[in-house]
């Protein structure tokens, strides 16, 4: 599926400047994306950096252990196939409280972290097959789970908002609806490709 | 409540950035070597999401840049008319899971145009707010452990974000 996005992005802005006889606009987007991309990454590595390690020490210390022992019954609910001790879970959980708490910049290495530990368990030979628990761990991440929408309040006070947090009552509904539906909807696809084998 | 939260998220960072190296010291770990074993990784997967990223983003720019999003939201209006869904806010809706600051920055100009505390407003910061750039996610968690068959995280990422987009604007029609 994923081609096929990528396939469809290019074809149709190389469609659209040719249209409009601009075709020098894809040159100058294919630069500008390129560049934006650079950027975001070395914007991570400073945060990778020092976050993995953050959590290496708070997993040297047994804190993760610990975290997972206490959320255990959310996370056995929602990673089934992780075993109960596995160091993944205590990064899964670690990775949806940053969100929770709107620590995005924290929530990035500790997901990939997570994403670590669930490829050790994945049963695909060449590794390069997601497995059902990578998906849900996704799936919770895209939904944005927050309990605080900080970018979202601070660009409102720029923009000099009466009341910048009137919106956390519905974003946080929204929030809420879009997660529990992507949990349920994943379920539904993890069924269905469980059945397929 | 607000007020509770919102102090919670600011102190949870200097908390824990205080409260692992403290708890870890009492548990006798070196921490410092510790930090640094665990820090070692961040560069190289940090480079290992480049490919991916480089990908995405080019693509999305020349989507975005050229006009052709632009083409299909033309192709949308009598549909999303329909549903009395408000124009101004279909670009921050289609953007918001290939783009983040592609989507913000429509939520600028809507801030701009009618204010932060019009409906609009409110509800453009509703949609940007909750929920997260799926297609970035995906790229990045993905590409960082080489994983290239997704299965059906795509879907489902997608299906939340249109979800979400529905429920904000029930959600901000009931309330503002």
């Amino acid at each position: 599926m994923i081609h096929y996005i990528w396939m469809f992005l290019l074809l149709s802005g190389v469609v659209a400047a040719a249209a409009k006889g601009q075709i020098e606009l894809v040159t100058s987007a294919t630069l500008a994306g390129a560049k934006d991309a650079i950027t975001v990454c070395f914007g991570l590595i400073s945060i990778l950096v020092f976050w993995l390690g953050m959590m290496q020490i708070a997993q040297d210390a047994g804190l993760l252990k610990k975290l997972a022992k206490l959320l255990g019954p959310i996370a056995k609910f929602l990673f089934p196939s992780v075993p109960e001790n596995h160091p993944a879970m205590g990064y899964i959980l670690s990775n949806m409280s940053a969100n929770l708490f709107g620590l995005g910049s924290a929530a990035t290495p500790m997901g990939l972290k997570a994403m670590e530990e669930l490829q050790k368990l994945n049963p695909d030979p060449d590794k390069q097959t997601a497995t059902p628990a990578m998906c849900t761990l996704l799936a919770l991440n895209t939904s944005g789970l927050t309990l605080i929408p900080t970018t979202i309040i601070g660009l409102r006070l720029k923009y000099e908002s009466l009341n910048p947090t009137e919106i956390i009552g519905p974003t946080l509904i929204a929030t809420f609806v879009a997660t529990s539906m992507a949990v349920i909807i994943d379920r539904y696809y993890q069924r269905k490709y469980r059945r397929k084998g | 409540m607000f007020e509770i939260i919102s102090l919670i998220s600011k102190w949870m960072l200097p908390a824990l950035v205080v409260f692992i190296p403290l708890y870890a010291i009492f548990k006798k770990v070196p921490i410092y070597e510790s930090f640094v074993e665990g820090a070692k990784e961040g560069f190289p997967t940090a480079i290992s999401i480049i490919p991916h990223l480089v990908a995405m983003m080019v693509a999305v720019a020349v989507f975005r840049d050229t006009g052709a999003m632009q083409f299909y939201l033309h192709f949308l209006s009598p549909i999303t008319s329909l549903f009395h869904i408000p124009n101004e806010v279909i670009p921050i809706g289609l953007l918001r899971p290939i783009s983040g600051i592609g989507s913000l920055a429509f939520v600028e100009s809507i801030y701009r145009e009618f204010g932060p505390d019009s409906f609009l407003g409110n509800l453009a910061s509703t949609i940007q707010a909750s929920s997260d750039t799926t297609l970035y996610v995906l790229t990045v968690y993905f590409g960082a452990v080489g994983i290239k068959r997704s299965l059906y995280a795509l879907k489902v990422g997608l299906w939340a974000d249109f979800i979400g987009f529905v429920a904000s604007l029930i959600v901000c029609s009931l309330m503002f």
